[in-house]
């Protein structure tokens, strides 16, 4: 099992959310990011004072799923999250050990 | 109100229209100090928004009861040492059924021109909160504010508003406290922010306006109370109007000036910038609104705006936490105001004619000395008021409290609570009663 993490423009969240879907993920976490890459922070002037924002807002969105549907998965993300613009976000893929479903104690496969 | 210790025939001169019109102002100044707790309470950051709200409530109560007790009678009681204080005749509230002192022409009751009058020493008592944020002890804030408005306000208010103050009788036209409200509670607010020291982290460390909205709304509510303010001080409902008009024209000038400079310095007109041009164009028509036409109070509008855009950056250069701007908006504002009344002041309007209406130099060089009095007095006054707080117990919340926030530290208490608004929200079940 993988999971996938991705963090995307959070206008594009619902994009995202269909895409998925249709890839036929069945389950996903969303949470609020802040954080930077090479789009870098952006700069607010309050009173001609200039103030240097270094994170930006962003989407997390994790989902973990099969060996043989990581590709399929990151692609769905990738084609839903991207503006083309700098600040798309990042997509990354790490192994996981162990899967637990709270309610029955399935582990592994079957608690996906 | 026929019976009492009004003796007969004194009610025959009051106007009711007149005097319905100043308890209706004096209740629109009143609303300006939660307006301007709104105003600056948006502008701090979100751990601080409580402090700064509750000093100027409590500023509505520490200031208002030391008016009726003391400090009226010093500012308007009648007069004592050639111009320089009111006497004690008013204690209290005590003979004020008879004419204010120089004003026996005056058509509403004293009584109603003591309440019209308070919140005046209201708010320019909470407007040194501003120069203050984030950092002042509360009962200092207390001590202090209370010291502040007998000693140094009362004074002010006697030399100018005061028929029989040593400015008023040298021809100073000031409509409705250029000098006694802005110019002194700018240059104070400064005085105090030198007392304190700086924010932590200050200039160096974010510290972002953490709702503008709030603060729109405030200088909204400023905007509103501020026909009461300026129209009112007209102590006539017949008279009231041009001041009305001057007051709305100047801010709205105000308003688009700020924002312009904003879009030429900066390349963005922002809101915040709309909030405060509006407020430093009332300010600065405040001492020039019964005295001014339509081209004057336009002028005045724009030039503050302006002005108190590119004065914001001064504290900067100046190294003095100013932190909400006090001296940039009231202080300016105050200046432009106090001295381009004898520019642009006329006689067809009301009091004396201006350089540009035929009058020559003389009434500006009234008001420049009223400026220059109004400054050097709320330096010093201030200064040794604040300095005196500090020396007996103290000014400043401890470093850990300031980066706590006060709201927590001095209140034990928080604006905002996200996660019980969030869906499912978890937020309310963290803590537990006890």
């Amino acid at each position: 099992m993988r999971l996938v993490t991705a963090i995307i423009k959070p206008f594009l969240l619902t994009e995202v959310q269909e895409a998925l879907k249709v890839a036929g993920v069945v389950g996903m976490t969303v949470s609020e990011a802040q954080g930077f890459g090479r789009q870098r922070g952006h700069t607010e002037v309050y009173r001609g004072a200039e103030y240097r924002v270094d994170f930006v807002p962003k989407a997390r969105v994790e989902v973990v799923c099969e060996d043989d549907e990581v590709d399929h998965v990151v692609d769905a993300i990738e084609a839903a999250a991207r503006t083309g613009k700098i600040g798309d976000g990042k997509i990354w893929v790490v192994p996981v050990e162990q899967l637990v479903r709270v309610r029955t104690g399935e582990r592994g496969r079957a608690a996906l | 109100m026929l019976s009492g210790s009004v003796p007969k025939g004194v009610l025959l001169r009051y106007n009711a229209g007149d005097t319905a019109w100043v308890l209706v102002s004096a209740a629109l100044v009143l609303f300006m100090t939660p307006g301007l707790a709104l105003f600056y309470g948006g502008m701090v950051r979100r751990k601080h928004v409580l402090a700064m709200l509750m000093q100027n409530f409590v500023a509505m109560a520490v200031v208002g009861l030391a008016w009726v007790w003391l400090s009226y009678s010093l500012a308007f009681g009648p007069d004592v040492g050639g111009g320089l204080l009111g006497d004690l005749h008013f204690f209290a509230l005590s003979h004020i059924s008879q004419a204010v002192p120089g004003m026996a022409h005056q058509t509403v009751p004293q009584v109603a021109f003591v309440v019209f009058q308070m919140m005046f020493a209201v708010i320019t008592a909470a407007l040194l909160t501003g120069s203050a944020a984030d950092r002042l002890k509360f009962g200092a804030f207390v001590v202090f504010v209370l010291v502040w408005s007998v000693v140094v306000y009362a004074p002010m208010a006697h030399w100018v508003f005061s028929p029989e103050g040593w400015l008023a009788r040298r021809g100073v036209e000031d409509f409705a406290g250029g000098t006694v409200v802005e110019i002194t509670s700018g240059v104070s607010g400064a005085a105090l922010a030198l007392a304190l020291g700086r924010r932590r982290g200050w200039p160096h460390e974010l510290m972002r306006p953490h709702n503008v909205p709030l603060t729109v709304l405030g200088a909204g509510i400023l905007w509103f109370g501020w026909f009461g303010f300026n129209a009112g001080s007209a102590l006539s409902a017949g008279g009231a109007g041009n001041a009305f008009v001057n007051t709305n024209t100047a801010t709205a000038a105000a308003l688009l000036a700020w924002v312009l400079v904003e879009k030429l310095r900066t390349g963005k007109p922002t809101t915040l910038g709309a909030a405060s041009g509006a407020v430093a164009g009332a300010v600065a028509i405040t001492p020039a609104c019964g005295f001014v036409n339509t081209v004057g109070a336009t002028v005045i509008g724009l030039v503050a705006g302006g002005l108190c855009a590119l004065a914001v950056s001064l504290k900067f250069k100046l190294g003095v936490d100013d932190s909400l701007d006090v001296l940039a908006v009231h202080g300016v504002g105050g200046f432009v105001g106090t001295l381009m009344v004898g520019l642009f002041g006329t006689a067809a309007v009301g009091g004396a004619n201006g350089l540009f209406y035929g009058g020559g130099a003389g009434l500006l060089g009234h008001q420049a000395l009223a400026v220059g009095v109004a400054v050097g007095w709320a330096f010093l006054a201030t200064s040794a008021v604040a300095w005196g707080v500090r020396a007996v117990m103290g000014l400043r919340v401890s470093p850990e409290a300031e980066v706590a926030g006060l709201d927590i530290a001095l209140h034990e208490e928080t604006a905002y609570d996200f996660e019980a608004l969030a869906p499912g929200g978890f937020g309310s079940s963290i803590g537990s009663r006890h």
